[in-house]
């Protein structure tokens, strides 16, 4: 069989934001009625790829051919002339019109929609791919699963040739997203190349054809069609697993803690906590950290880690289900209550909850204090007591800032980390959850945040480490639990052996 | 009381109504283009006395009525360019901007007329009536509603011209795509910024209209401040039209009709005092807004400015 030259490839492309290499010189290439899945974790750059071929960013660096031309994408107009189509995680339709205006949407102002004709022509599209769907039929009183096969009919109505579905199965029900995978294959037969964004790993090896994998920015492997026949589920979830989450520079990576004794007292529990009232139900958790133990909590984002970190840090109302500190319950006190009782919660927003932007360095400092003395008498505020504060907190904490008095939101990303761990982890902390700790920040202050943790630790206080970054928690933790969909699927020592049972359990292998 | 209802004062009633009617029904039809794409107009009071001064300006300056329509809504648009150059260019907060412009066009509008006419106080001629054949020679009705000047009934014929619009033009699906998901509307080939920008044009051109037919029509002067809310009415009616122009001729034709009713109470000598009268409007306005208010639909991404990628 001759080999057709790829429909789109990729040459060195580069994209920079201020501060990161989103993509950092990609090659890649995708071809005619093949399924192409990029699989990597939240910020490992794929969204950033997918928005360079819809024409909604242009690369700094590196070639995008289409057909062996390169070729600027210079707006997602140019994108859909070439027959670049992207179907997003959350719906393009417009809710308040009909499927069929949707498709007509677009093209000389005064010409009337046809809506008849597009009616029509979107009923027999849909049955050529057999997507059962009612043109007539207002967006918005559909399910989003519907919503997305509609938008695949009229990518395909517009002459697509080239899908991308960004992360288009991530707010699918389990139905809805087999679905969704099925039609992928259909659609591949028919010629068209899928480029499919996802970070289920069963999804990839199911649905794909060519499998790359993303890694902070750089294309770190993959597998190419003939070898992805080859191999079985098992041996390819194997193969991803070890591209994603990496057994690279295994002389640097540094040897993980030893365990905590079996006799260290329990400091934070957590007995069979359920949280119903979120977009992502947690249930069943519980945990137990002992004095000075590290515990690390792997998944894949939005598999609940951040419910729960609220649900103990009493930020977001709890079910059924106790919390201990110390022996003694803590689920009844509200958040300052909790602080008091010396849990403290080291949030991933760090803009958006850990400070006020626009609020002094010192005030920052002791934002869960306000009103409390020494720092307020009787209401009043004592600048002294306040600014001596913020001083002695900024040179321990090494915060990098101007002055105290510099609004928080100015600086970055690395110091107000800095900021947040001066906050959380002064005065009589117990017990410590630390939410995607170094998301998001350059080397340094990875490393000094990491140091910052096992000082807690060393200090005797309970730790608790949400981290979708797998290395992060083997240099860390003392042990290991890997959530996904809301439940704790298993705990595992930090050994040798921790890296291949931790990724089976995220990839749903060992379940 | 028993002599009020003569003929002669229901059709003057009947006429006031026409005539306080047209103002508010091109104030809301303009304010529902721009709320349709997404553009909360706070600014339609002010393209509205712009629309007046101009509308005067033109026709004193001229002494041609229409020329001075067409001054009307070119003042209406140049306010209108400067809502669309800072809220949808810029992306700045559509309401503060908004509020400016009726501010700065009541100032503006206000010094321009105290330089040209504080001592001249001109008057306009009065715009010709074009009775409609038949129609007019109905009794009370043809006299009042039938017989009346040629802007009038192209104010009214705008409705169904909306209609059909809205209806069946892509211009109709493109504004609703930019109000409801306008990153939907970017996706499929059409650029928000241009639909939002026609649209906030277009609310300049017919508030402006409508200010001209102010002055022109109904005054034969210009006064400062002589919209005296009737943009701020046109928001209202527009956010309670759930998108439908019939629902915005409805609406107009009410508060219209409490506007002329004020007028008429006092020609009848109804002994209250005026400045109650003149409450009465208002007061529809906030009835109407607590009755029907809660079940007003308005466009999802009403108010916010679009930055392409941000979601």
């Amino acid at each position: 069989m001759a080999d057709p030259a790829p429909i789109i490839r990729l040459r060195g492309v580069t994209k920079r934001y201020p501060g990161i290499v989103a993509n950092d010189s990609i090659d890649m290439e995708f071809r005619q009625g093949e399924v192409h899945v990029l699989l990597g974790e939240n910020g490992a750059g794929k969204s950033t790829l997918v928005s360079m071929l819809a024409g909604l960013q242009q690369p700094d660096e590196g070639v995008i051919e289409v057909e062996g031309v390169p070729t600027a994408l210079s707006s997602p107009e140019r994108a859909l002339e070439l027959g670049i189509s992207t179907v997003f995680q959350h719906s393009m339709l417009v809710p308040t019109l009909t499927l069929a205006e949707n498709a007509a949407l677009g093209g000389r102002w005064w010409r009337n929609p046809d809506r008849r004709g597009h009616e029509a022509r979107m009923a027999e599209t849909a049955a050529r791919i057999g997507v059962v769907l009612t043109p007539s039929a207002l967006t918005g009183s559909l399910s989003l699963g519907e919503r997305q096969q509609a938008e695949i009919v009229r990518a395909l109505m517009r002459g697509a040739r080239f899908l991308i579905l960004d992360e288009a199965t991530a707010m699918l029900t389990p139905h809805d997203a087999a679905g969704l995978g099925q039609l992928m294959r259909r659609l591949a037969s028919e010629g068209v190349a899928v480029v499919f964004i996802t970070h289920k790993l069963n999804e990839a090896i199911e649905y794909g054809d060519r499998v790359s994998v993303l890694r902070l920015g750089r294309k770190v492997g993959g597998i190419a069609p003939e070898e992805m026949r080859a191999l079985t589920p098992r041996a390819a979830t194997e193969r991803i697993v070890h591209l994603m989450f990496g057994a690279q520079d295994a002389a640097v990576a540094a040897v993980a803690p030893p365990p905590v004794g079996a006799d260290a007292p329990v400091v934070l529990e957590c007995l069979a906590l359920h949280v119903a009232d979120a977009t992502v139900p947690v249930s069943a958790i519980n945990l137990t950290v002992a004095a000075a133990e590290i515990l690390g909590i792997a998944g894949i984002d939005g598999n609940g880690q951040k419910e729960l970190a609220e649900a103990i840090a009493g930020q977001r109302p709890i079910s059924s289900g106790r919390i201990r500190l110390d022996g003694a319950f803590i689920d009844g006190l509200d958040v300052g209550g909790r602080r008091r009782a010396g849990l403290r919660y080291v949030t991933d927003d760090r803009l958006g909850e850990g400070t006020v932007g626009g609020f002094p360095v010192s005030i920052n400092l002791l934002l869960k204090q306000i009103g409390d003395p020494p720092f307020w008498q009787g209401g009043i505020e004592r600048p002294a007591k306040i600014d001596e504060n913020a001083r002695a907190l900024v040179k321990a904490f090494d915060i990098r800032t101007p002055s105290i008095h510099t609004p928080a939101g100015k600086l970055s990303g690395g110091n107000i980390q800095k900021l947040l761990l001066a906050r959380e982890l002064t005065g009589s902390a117990r017990a410590v959850i630390f939410a995607k700790p170094t998301y998001g920040l350059d080397l340094q202050n990875i490393a000094a945040t990491r140091r910052r943790i096992r000082e807690a630790a060393g200090r005797g206080c309970a730790a608790i480490v949400i981290s979708t970054e797998l290395d992060e928690l083997l240099e860390l933790a003392h042990r290991i639990a890997v959530m996904s969909q809301g439940r704790i699927v298993g705990v595992v020592p930090n050994d040798a052996d921790a890296r291949r049972r931790i990724g089976e359990l995220m990839s749903g292998v060992a379940a | 009381m028993s002599g009020l209802f003569t003929d002669a004062f229901i059709i003057a009633l009947l006429a006031g109504v026409v005539a306080a009617t047209v103002p508010l029904l091109l104030a809301g039809l303009g304010e529902q283009i721009s709320e349709k794409a997404g553009v909360l107009n706070i600014g339609i009071e002010g393209m509205m006395l712009m629309g007046a001064y101009g509308g005067f300006y033109v026709a004193w300056a001229s002494g041609n009525l229409w020329l001075g329509f067409l001054g009307g809504g070119i003042g209406g648009m140049v306010v209108g360019a400067l809502m669309a150059l800072f809220c949808v260019r810029m992306g700045l907060n559509q309401i503060v901007v908004g509020i400016a412009l009726t501010l700065g066009a009541e100032g503006v509008t206000a010094l321009l007329h105290y330089e040209q006419f504080s001592r001249l106080y001109p008057r306009l001629s009065v715009m010709a009536p074009l009775p409609i054949p038949g129609l007019s020679q109905i009794p009370i009705v043809g006299p009042a509603l039938f017989t009346r000047e040629p802007v009038v009934y192209l104010a009214f014929a705008l409705v169904p011209l909306f209609v059909w619009l809205f209806r069946r033009t892509q211009l109709g699906l493109m504004l609703q795509a930019a109000g409801d998901k306008p990153a939907a509307l970017d996706t499929a080939g059409v650029s928000v910024l241009k639909i939002r920008t026609i649209a906030v044009l277009a609310t300049g051109l017919l508030v402006g209209f409508g200010g001209a037919f102010l002055s022109i029509v109904a005054a034969g002067v210009f006064v400062p401040f002589m919209t005296h809310g009737n943009g701020f009415i046109g928001i209202v009616l527009a956010m309670l039209a759930r998108g439908r122009p019939t629902w915005v001729m409805g609406g107009a034709l009410v508060f219209g009709t409490c506007l002329s009713a004020t007028t008429a109470l006092q020609v009848a000598g109804v002994d209250v005092p005026t400045d109650i009268i003149q409450m009465l409007p208002f007061v529809a306005v906030m009835a109407v807004l607590l009755v029907a208010g809660r079940k007003a639909r308005l466009p999802a991404a009403l108010g916010a400015a679009y930055v392409r990628g941000e979601r």
